[in-house]
């Protein structure tokens, strides 16, 4: 259980650090997320093997719903973008400083 | 009938201050009048059943509030004590109402002025009718506060506005004595009731309680407390500055504040609390020796003092003086009977003061008057009655009670008695002196008044020449009446109202009765052969009344005409000091300084000096942003997880670790 557990916070943490610390390419930034989702979906299932509830596998199957929308709202934006600005480096995205 | 005495008074301050516009002047001065004579009739009903038939009325309304053990409720009693002090707080109101509706006719705040008189009554009469210290210190505070409304009645005026303030201030010294005795007494018995408090006094005879490292005998602290009231209240000697600055008021306040309602609060409540005084005899001695200073001072300083009004003011200082004495040598009977004796010479005093100057245009210097008795024969005649009953004159009231508490000084055979009687002696000479005096100067002497004003003097109108009639039948008679009631051996006239031990009372009675005649004829003898020396001394030396050329003489005038130096160095003393203290240490040291560098000025500095550094961090770039989200996630979860053990070593460790993370982000910006 425990190798189980620092498992998913490996899984977690390297999502996360690649989200600031990525500096080039915005696909990897949705990447990291993909992986931080599906970190948090193991949790889940693995505790609902455990726990021997149902629940927490049908969330599973939820959140997966939830991460394919949100990829591919993600990569429209993407093209949107590229097609405005002509780049999706993360360096150079800085309009919210105004 | 027994609430109707307590809530008419309010009732008509409510009327007359919110609704007075509607009645128009007429209305509200009637109504005024009105409320408060019915008052006055209830009282002398009250007066027949209580103390002459002896019925003594408790009421009890209902809950006030409840702290813990600590439960208090409205109520009202109503036993000797209380009766005497309705009669005379009521009469002298309502002869006031009526003597200032006239006398202050062409004001146009009048109806604000009556609805202050209403209120002041209203508060008086709640002081004297409570039975628990909660209500007690309800009326004491209320009647602060009235009186100062009704000294800053004309508020434009910077000296009534000073006087005002110097009142409350001086007050508040009295009201912090109160205090503390409620708050010992809640300590001790957990109740306020006065019937509770005085039932277990016994048990509490020999309880000490600890103040930092001293033993303090409880009851003696008590007393202590409450003579601190007293004395500010009352204006003895120490917290008396306010009582003639109180003179900036417009007149009738005057009669009122110093017959009827707020100098004898402090005498009052002596008498109230005499059973707890009786347990600590020592604070007697200070009480008696407080009394007689004040009733030497007073006459001494009224002597020297030109102003009408202050003269009388100082009377009245000296005249609270003998009461104290007299509360101190446990006959509260006879303070009782000379506060009663001492409200209708005193309302006749200011009143017919009144009227002088209301006659002379609104001057009060005695020395740009003179030559009155030819115009206002009326007034002059109710001076002299008024005058001579507060001299102490045979068989007037003042006589009856002041020659008593006299004796009582002398027959108690101890060292500070007759000291204490000593000093009262003098200053009752000093008192026929200065009667005499203000007679000779304002009425008798060749005047010093403009032809202008003399030829427009008038004497008083009927409204306010009622009044006067009635207090000068006050001031003849009622000692000679209520003499027997008060001090007759075995008379059941107060009853259990007062102290505890009345043996002692009675036994000093007798020993005053049976004093030997030389000694009981001393003070009347001295006192017309002052009157006599001011009258010679300002007829022959008329120069005297305003110049003074000798080197001596005048030295010793400055001194007394300053009131002993009081007001001088208590300035110097207190005021200055804390004066400075509150500027430059609370207000520049601490307000402005140090809150205000720690506070709100300090975090805008910070936030100006660094503004380039927070700057830096607002980038743009979303990672970074992202990276502050988690970092702050973490920790806020980590004082939610870690927030019992907010002072372990652990939790600092954690928060070390992760501002060092946030030093990381420096670093990693540039």
């Amino acid at each position: 259980m425990v190798y189980f557990n620092l498992y998913i916070i490996i899984l977690f943490c390297i999502g996360m650090l690649g989200i600031f610390i990525t500096r080039k390419n915005i696909i990897i930034i949705l990447m990291c997320i993909e992986l931080m989702l599906l970190a948090v979906n193991m949790n889940f299932i693995i505790y609902s093997v455990y726990l021997n509830d149902l629940l927490g596998q049908i969330f599973a199957l939820f959140v997966l719903t939830v991460a394919a929308a949100e990829s591919a709202i993600g990569l429209a934006i993407l093209v949107v973008y590229y097609r405005l600005n002509g780049t999706i480096m993360t360096l150079f995205i800085n309009s919210l400083k105004g | 009938m027994y609430i109707s005495i307590i809530i008419l008074p309010l009732i008509s301050f409510i009327f007359v201050s919110i609704f007075g516009r509607l009645f128009g002047i007429k209305g509200a001065i009637l109504i005024a009048n009105i409320f408060i004579a019915i008052t006055f009739f209830f009282s002398c009903v009250m007066f027949y059943e209580v103390n002459l038939s002896g019925v003594k009325v408790s009421i009890e309304l209902c809950d006030w509030f409840s702290l813990g053990d600590l439960e208090l409720k409205w109520g009202f009693l109503f036993d000797s004590l209380t009766c005497v002090m309705l009669v005379v707080i009521t009469s002298i109101s309502s002869l006031v109402h009526l003597y200032s509706s006239s006398y202050m006719e062409h004001d146009p705040h009048i109806i604000r002025f009556m609805s202050y008189l209403s209120l002041f009554t209203f508060f008086m009469i709640i002081l004297v009718t409570s039975d628990n210290f909660g209500q007690l210190f309800l009326g004491w505070e209320g009647v602060g506060v009235s009186s100062y409304l009704l000294i800053n009645f004309w508020f434009t005026r910077v000296a009534a506005n000073q006087a005002a303030i110097k009142a409350i201030i001086v007050n508040r010294f009295g009201d912090i004595g109160i205090l503390l005795c409620i708050l010992t007494v809640i300590y001790l018995v957990k109740s306020l009731d006065f019937n509770i408090i005085f039932n277990l006094l016994k048990n509490l005879e020999n309880i000490y309680i600890t103040v930092y490292i001293f033993e303090i005998h409880a009851l003696s602290f008590i007393s202590f407390a409450i003579l601190v009231g007293a004395i500010g209240k009352s204006a003895q000697m120490g917290l008396h500055t306010w009582l003639p600055d109180a003179m900036e008021g417009p007149t009738p306040v005057s009669a009122l504040i110093h017959a009827a309602t707020m100098v004898t609060a402090g005498v009052f409540v002596l008498i109230r609390l005499s059973p707890i005084l009786e347990y600590s005899p020592k604070i007697l001695i200070i009480i008696t020796i407080i009394g007689g200073l004040t009733g030497f001072f007073a006459g001494t300083v009224g002597i020297f003092q030109n102003d009408l009004k202050r003269v009388i003011a100082y009377s009245t200082c000296s005249q609270l003086g003998y009461m104290v004495v007299s509360c101190g040598l446990s006959t509260y009977s006879v303070a009782l009977f000379h506060l009663m004796n001492h409200a209708f010479f005193k309302a006749l005093l200011f009143l017919s003061a009144g009227a002088v100057i209301h006659a002379v245009i609104d001057e009060q210097d005695m020395r740009k008057m003179g030559g009155l008795l030819h115009v206002l024969p009326y007034t002059f005649s109710m001076f002299v009655i008024g005058s001579l009953s507060l001299m102490g004159f045979p068989y007037t009231t003042g006589y009856y009670s002041k020659d008593v508490i006299l004796e009582l000084a002398y027959s108690k055979y101890t060292l500070y008695s007759i000291f204490v009687y000593w000093l009262l002696l003098l200053g009752a000479i000093c008192t026929a002196f200065y009667s005499f005096r203000l007679l000779y100067i304002t009425f008798i002497s060749e005047t010093n008044i403009g032809k202008n004003v003399f030829n427009y003097v008038h004497d008083v109108p009927q409204r306010m020449g009622i009044p006067l009639l009635l207090l000068s039948f006050g001031s003849i008679f009622v000692g000679y009446i209520f003499k027997d009631m008060f001090l007759g051996i075995g008379s059941t006239f107060l009853r259990d109202s007062i102290g505890i031990i009345t043996q002692i009372n009675y036994n000093s009675l007798i020993e005053a009765e049976f004093l030997f005649v030389g000694i009981k004829m001393l003070p009347i003898i001295f006192s017309i052969l002052s009157g006599i020396f001011a009258l010679i001394l300002y007829t022959y030396y008329p120069e005297y009344m305003y110049f003074i050329n000798n080197k001596y003489l005048i030295n010793i005038y400055r001194f007394f005409n300053k009131k002993w130096y009081f007001d001088l160095i208590y300035n110097r003393i207190f005021v200055k000091v804390i004066l400075n203290f509150g500027y430059f240490i609370t207000f520049k040291m601490l307000d402005r300084g140090l809150i205000e560098f720690i506070g709100p000025t300090g975090i805008v500095r910070i936030i100006k000096n660094n503004e380039n550094y927070y700057r830096n961090h607002i980038s743009g770039y979303i990672f970074k942003y992202v990276f502050f989200i988690v970092i702050s996630t973490i920790v806020l979860l980590g004082i939610i997880k870690y927030y019992s053990y907010f002072e372990q070593i652990t939790f600092l460790i954690y928060i070390y670790l992760t501002l060092s993370m946030i030093k990381y982000v420096n670093i990693y910006n540039k």
